[in-house]
């Protein structure tokens, strides 16, 4: 018996799984079914108790699930994970497990687009209030903490211009306001960063990005770094406090370091309802097994990609944290020394326009609202996943009207270099 | 003996070679914490002993509740103490007071004493603190992987169909508990500033 730390390669392809108890299937069975039988009635008491482990409901898990959030949560350094219908189902339940009408959640305005929304305006109308604060000016954030704090998100490299966040300064900031830092890692991967390594207590993702990797398929993944005493005081009942629902148990008391997790799973997974189909499971399973060799890849790739955008006549500005020269490459040295992910924008000294023809030019990349496919993607930001929000918001979030966004596939560099060339010329 | 993070090979073999478990502050009520670990400690096929002076007369899986340690008239290998930290030492004091001694002191998830460790271990006895017997039965022998937990743990053998009394096979490759070093941390800083 070894006791020593695997690599990350290794955790990618075998935590969380192992050969089927009943058949010796080496690859994680689908185990496409909403429900498994009872024993007996004390063993089904004993699970909706939660007194035992095993399987109720594919809402509330399921054992193809169970692998993918294993496995997740070895990767990012955490004690358990959840797996749900999408990145935005994540962060709804995490944020449900922690605020009550009147609540209060910072977030970095430098945000997905989507995630924007979803803050303003769907969790607005729960009575959840976000503060915006600015993650390039840390101070901004610590101005931001009132008594209804619940918790401050914000995102590891931030979609859609790829800036990296100051982790650990904002971490310092939730730990003395007593809340916890919850980190969207969607865009840097596990691969590149480590959220947990620098102080979050929550991490989510969207695996519809680099973890499932192939854009097939929609999840979302909650990982619990069982770094939070969510007891210290009462400002999480959901933990803390005896659970109706489960005649009085304390999810805390009982699950200790996993105890987040836990109530994600049995208290908002259970009751809102968005579970992963366990198909959706066995292709971001799938897809994880190589996240290292994609992930390199795609890092190398958009480094080489925004070398070439950087010397060339028609571009006025690129925002990559990997050149020398961007105002994050002093953070991405420090927080993602592999690479500075595959997502970034730039801008066209023809403006909107311009960015408009580039867009229909382009023959090998895929003009879509996704990121993180082994294809290469482009957009618009402006005119789609941004355009609800107001000019100064736009150029707040990083999608100021005159700015493409790329994801760089896997492909060969040499030909995605071409084929932006010759669109920047016709 | 570090006790604000142990080595997966020292919690297995303490779990691999106890059989009886007496375990103190067990509580009849089924949503108690005691409750869940003794029901799933006794399924795993652990000789279990619930002791708690404030229910004698009644049993918990059959078993007869006895008031204190000393009740018990025969060996045990394990105390479970399902106390909080002030109630411990009494407990510990107790137990070496036990013919033949204990092998392992066991201090609930939130329980810790080190001076009660302290005392225990100078008596050639083994300590965990702050730690779960079920959690870590069930992460090593990865059945809590179910509930989506990081067992830590790797296996290219086929997974065992666990059924009601049967022991798990605990012997799986550890991570040397670094992945969760952050929880670790974060557990050990809060010892330091309570
Ligand atoms: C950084 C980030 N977070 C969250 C989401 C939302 O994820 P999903 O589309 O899986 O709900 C996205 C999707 O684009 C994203 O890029």
């Amino acid at each position: 018996m070894t006791d020593r730390l695997p690599g990350f390669s290794t955790l990618a392809v075998h935590a969380g799984a192992q050969p089927d108890p009943t058949t010796g299937a080496r690859a994680t069975p689908i185990y496409q079914t909403t429900s498994f039988v009872f024993n007996d009635a004390d063993h089904a008491a004993s699970l909706f108790g939660l007194q035992a482990f095993g399987n109720i409901y594919t809402r509330i898990g399921n054992p193809t699930n169970a692998v993918l959030e294993e496995r997740v949560a070895a990767l990012e350094g955490g004690t358990a994970g959840l797996a749900v219908a999408s990145g935005h189902a994540a962060q709804l339940v995490v944020l449900q497990q922690l605020m009550k009408p009147g609540d209060e959640v910072i977030a970095a305005r430098k945000l997905y687009g989507g995630s924007i929304n979803q803050f303003t305006h769907a969790f607005k109308a729960f009575g959840w209030n976000v503060a915006w604060a600015d993650p390039d000016e840390v101070s901004t954030f610590e101005q931001a903490v009132t008594p209804h704090t619940k918790a401050i998100f914000i995102e590891s490299i931030a979609n859609p211009a790829g800036s990296i966040t100051d982790i650990e300064a904002i971490a310092a900031v939730a730990r003395k306001a007593g809340v916890p830092l919850i980190v969207d890692n969607t865009l840097a991967s596990p691969y590149l960063i480590k959220p947990i390594d620098h102080g979050a207590d929550i991490v989510v993702h969207s695996a519809t990005k680099f973890l499932g990797g192939h854009g097939n398929s929609l999840g979302g993944i909650i990982v619990d770094a069982g770094t939070f005493d969510w007891s210290k005081d009462n400002k999480y009942p959901m933990l803390s406090e005896p659970r109706p629902e489960y005649h009085g148990i304390r999810i805390q008391e009982t699950f200790g370091n996993f105890a987040f997790a836990i109530a994600c799973r049995v208290l908002g997974l259970r009751d809102l309802g968005p579970a992963l189909s366990p198909f959706n499971a066995f292709m971001i399973l799938t897809g994880i097994e190589t996240l290292p060799l994609r992930m390199q890849k795609h890092c190398d790739n958009a480094k080489a990609v925004a070398e070439f955008l950087s010397g060339h006549p028609a571009v006025s500005a690129v925002n990559y944290a990997g050149l020398p020269s961007d105002r994050y490459n002093n953070l991405q040295r420090k927080y993602a020394p592999k690479g500075a992910g595959a997502v970034f924008t730039f801008s066209l000294k023809g403006g909107y326009d311009a960015g408009v023809n580039l867009v229909s030019n382009l023959k090998l990349f895929s003009h879509l609202a996704n990121v993180g496919d082994t294809r290469s993607l482009v957009i618009h930001p402006a005119s789609t996943t941004h355009s609800q929000l107001d000019d100064a918001a736009k150029v707040k979030s990083g999608a100021a009207p005159d700015v493409v966004r790329l994801s760089i596939g896997i492909e060969d560099k040499e030909d995605l270099i071409a084929d932006l060339d010759q669109a920047l010329r016709a | 003996m570090n006790h604000d993070a142990y080595d997966d090979n020292y919690i297995r073999s303490i779990l691999n070679s106890v059989k009886s478990i007496a375990m103190v502050g067990a509580s009849p009520v089924n949503v108690r914490p005691s409750y869940f670990a003794f029901k799933y400690l006794a399924q795993r096929g652990y000789d279990m002993i619930p002791v708690n002076p404030g229910h004698v007369g009644k049993t918990l899986m059959g078993k007869p509740f006895v008031a204190s340690l000393a009740d018990i008239g025969r060996p045990i290998d394990m105390i479970d103490i399902f106390r909080n930290s002030s109630h411990i030492m009494p407990v510990v004091e107790e137990a070496l007071k036990l013919s033949p001694l204990p092998k392992v002191i066991w201090m609930q998830l939130g329980a810790r004493d080190d001076a009660a460790a302290e005392k225990a271990e100078a008596a050639g006895l083994k300590v965990v603190m702050n730690r779960c017997p079920k959690i870590e039965y069930g992460r090593l022998s990865s059945e809590i992987s179910w509930m989506g937990v990081n067992s830590r743990t790797l296996s290219a053998k086929r997974a065992p169909i666990p059924t009601q009394g049967m022991r798990l096979s605990l012997n799986r490759t550890s991570f040397g508990g670094g992945q969760t070093a952050a929880s670790d941390r974060a557990a050990k800083n809060k010892t330091e500033t309570s």
